[in-house]
């Protein structure tokens, strides 16, 4: 098979495309439907901060992860106790994936002292080490050279474990993306660059922003073996996230993945149509028949795994969680006054 | 006019009477990034002079640098000042040195404009305030309206000066209106504090958003028969001679001051205020000793209940001024 052009998503782009059941793959069917039931939760959470932000409950600015769920768990999938994972602005579905509770993400999107990071980030500064999240941060790229360094602390541990950077298509435009990749490589570092490209950088398509829609040329560039993935493929982000997962773990350097993906809300908030302030184009419908969800559930009902009701109720129990979990975030307690000085330094 | 239609207004002056001028940077093209200061400018004078840019702040500022070496006016956008940091090569390595280092005469017209965001929950790396590390750069001009007929006229100044200017506006300026007044052309080396208001009691000093509040606090004030003087330094970088003898002057007819400043304390512009009058003052022209109100030394949490402790008010202003004047 000749290697795919680094600088061309090609098909992957139509949003015709790409609408039946995935193939499962080597993945067990119980694997399956536990990586279901977590596609599931975050979708019902990610829905539930929407509602919330829409009806002004929660007042920190939202990037949701509707759509791109598949990515998140695909990644996660390969993640052992010592690796250590950094996001970005949209990391709801990072968090989640890797086992954080979704009580803490709730606390913290409503900036309350029982969240994941004590109420004092929000959505947008999201932490829980336990479950191998070392951080999230909105500087677009931050976290890029950080995992870097990540790795390079794991890589002196001797340990085998490695450091995944989740990131967008825009960041890809920053500097720090393009020196991270270079010393990674030079120092054969074990990180894994998780490209998310969902094709817009806010309300700027990539057509607006880059020569090319691809951003695996650039690990070309820096000499770093790469995979494109359909990013709403479950199973096939699990294998791609395997193999950059074991070039990592044996020494041999950095890996670039990208999942190709699409965001079915604005940029930031719950809103579907209008993308900070400006109408994307009209393809959102096309795009939401490449669901994630429906595409793996759909290949587990073929394959005599699911039944519709099974699935429904799956849903359902998914909901109940959130909404349960959501009724109790709203009489947690707000950090103390202290806080505000207490926490500047490690020890106050 | 608005705040935000004072910058609008202004930007569509220089694009429309300055061939040379353009802008660049994030979120042109969307009103959701820059409110209303850049409606529709890509659409009246096209997105090669109005160009939304990748997710790449050193590379648009540093090539906006690059433009005013030839000939450009370049207006880099940044929509918050905190992705300005990822440009600092380009702005203090490069733009602020760049005549010196080279001998001088050298025009060197770039204005770097970016957005200070304060609250809405937007955490630490979307709501700093960092005008105080911009003003202690020999070679940049820092300017901070408070006013919609500033920030419209010192924009166009900051634009068709020939030395690098940083010019931070506030969102939470933005819907402040007043008069409508015709547009003055002036030069920023020339422009001096403004009293916006005369008192005896206590002067009140700040620049931006805080000579805003130092406004609203003075009517409180006058309730409570305290007789406040504003003054506001709309040129926070440099601050010339003879904008610290207004200033100077002022404290000496109240022999009272305090100097409001929505950055901290540490280090910082409203440090360079008391320093600046404490220097020139004699210890006989205090009635109490100068006193400044600042953020907290910590970042911006998210946490609304913080977020409202963290930010000082008119009713906390007014507050310390009468502890002062007490
Ligand atoms: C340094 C910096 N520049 C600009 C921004 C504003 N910003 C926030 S998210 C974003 C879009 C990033 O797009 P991408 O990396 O593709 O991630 P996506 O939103 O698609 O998940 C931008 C430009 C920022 N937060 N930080």
């Amino acid at each position: 098979m000749a290697s795919p052009d680094p600088a061309t998503l090609g098909a992957l782009a139509d949003p015709a495309q790409y609408h039946e059941p995935v193939d499962l793959r080597d993945l067990p069917p119980a694997k399956a439907i536990t990586a279901l039931d977590t596609l599931l939760l975050i979708r019902a959470v990610e829905v539930c901060i929407g509602e919330g932000v829409r009806a002004g409950t929660i007042r920190c600015p939202c990037h949701l992860a509707i759509g791109q769920e598949a990515a998140a768990v695909g990644m996660a999938s390969q993640i052992q106790p010592h690796d250590r994972v950094f996001g970005a602005h949209r990391s709801h579905a990072h968090f989640l994936a890797l086992g954080g509770s979704p009580r803490q993400l709730l606390d913290e999107v409503l900036g309350r002292d029982t969240g994941c990071s004590r109420g004092m980030g929000g959505s947008m500064h999201l932490r829980d080490v336990a479950h191998q999240f070392w951080g999230s941060v909105p500087i677009v790229g931050a976290t890029i050279p950080i995992a870097t360094g990540a790795a390079l602390a794991a890589q002196m541990d001797g340990r085998g474990a490695l450091a995944v950077t989740c990131f967008g298509d825009g960041a890809t435009e920053e500097g720090v993306f393009h020196e991270s990749l270079n010393l990674a490589a030079t120092l054969r570092l074990p990180v894994v660059f998780f490209c998310e490209n969902n094709l817009y950088s806010s309300h700027l398509h990539i057509g607006l922003r880059q020569p090319a829609d691809s951003t695996c040329r650039h690990a070309v560039a820096h000499c770093i073996p790469f995979l494109r993935v359909e990013g709403n493929d479950l199973p096939a982000v699990v294998a791609a996230m395997r193999q950059a997962a074991d070039h990592a773990r044996s020494g041999a350097g950095p890996f670039y993945i990208e999942a190709l993906t699409y965001r079915w809300r604005g940029h930031v908030g719950p809103s579907e149509d209008v993308d900070v302030g400006v109408k994307r184009k009209d393809d959102l419908a096309q795009w939401k028949l490449r669901d994630p969800i429906g595409r793996l559930a759909a290949a587990l009902e073929q394959a005599g795994h699911l039944s519709a009701a099974a699935l429904s109720e799956a849903q359902a129990h998914a909901r109940a969680a959130v909404a349960q979990a959501w009724d109790a975030a709203q009489a947690a307690p707000d950090p103390p006054q202290a806080a505000l000085q207490g926490r500047v330094f490690s020890a106050p | 006019m608005t705040y935000a239609d004072g910058i609008l207004v202004a930007l569509r002056h220089l694009l429309r009477e300055h061939r040379e001028c353009f802008c660049i940077g994030q979120g042109l093209w969307s009103p959701w990034y820059v409110g209303n200061t850049m409606r529709d400018l890509e659409k009246e004078f096209g997105t090669a002079r109005v160009i939304d840019s990748p997710v790449s702040e050193a590379a648009t500022t540093a090539a906006a640098l690059g433009a005013a070496l030839g000939g450009y006016r370049p207006i880099v956008v940044h929509p918050r000042v905190d992705f300005a940091v990822l440009a600092l090569d380009a702005i203090v390595n490069q733009a602020a040195n760049w005549n010196h280092m080279f001998g001088g005469g050298i025009p060197v017209p770039l204005t770097v404009r970016a957005i200070i965001n304060r609250g809405g929950e937007q955490g630490a790396q979307h709501s700093q305030a960092l005008h105080a590390w911009f003003a202690h750069v020999p070679g940049l001009r820092v300017v901070m309206p408070s006013t919609p007929a500033d920030a419209r006229d010192l924009l166009v100044a900051s634009v068709l000066c020939d030395d690098p200017v940083v010019y931070l506006d506030d969102r939470a300026l933005y819907d402040v209106s007043e008069a409508d007044t015709s547009m003055a052309a002036v030069s920023l080396r020339d422009v001096l504090p403004r009293v916006r208001r005369a008192g005896h009691d206590i002067t009140l000093v700040g620049t931006g958003h805080s000579a805003h509040l130092c406004g609203k606090a003075a009517e409180l004030l006058a309730r409570q028969n305290v007789s406040a003087e504003v003054i506001d330094i709309p040129v926070p970088g440099p601050v010339t001679d003879g904008a610290a003898r207004v200033l100077c002057d002022s404290v000496r007819r109240t022999g009272r001051l305090l100097a409001v400043d929505g950055g901290w304390a540490a280090c910082g512009f409203s440090a360079e205020l008391v320093a600046l009058a404490a220097e020139t003052l004699p210890p006989t022209a205090w009635k109490s000793a100068p006193a400044r109100l600042t953020l907290p030394p910590a970042p911006a949490p998210t946490n609304g209940r913080l977020e409202r402790a963290y930010y000082p008010t008119a009713e906390t202003l007014a507050e310390r001024a009468r502890e002062l004047t007490r």
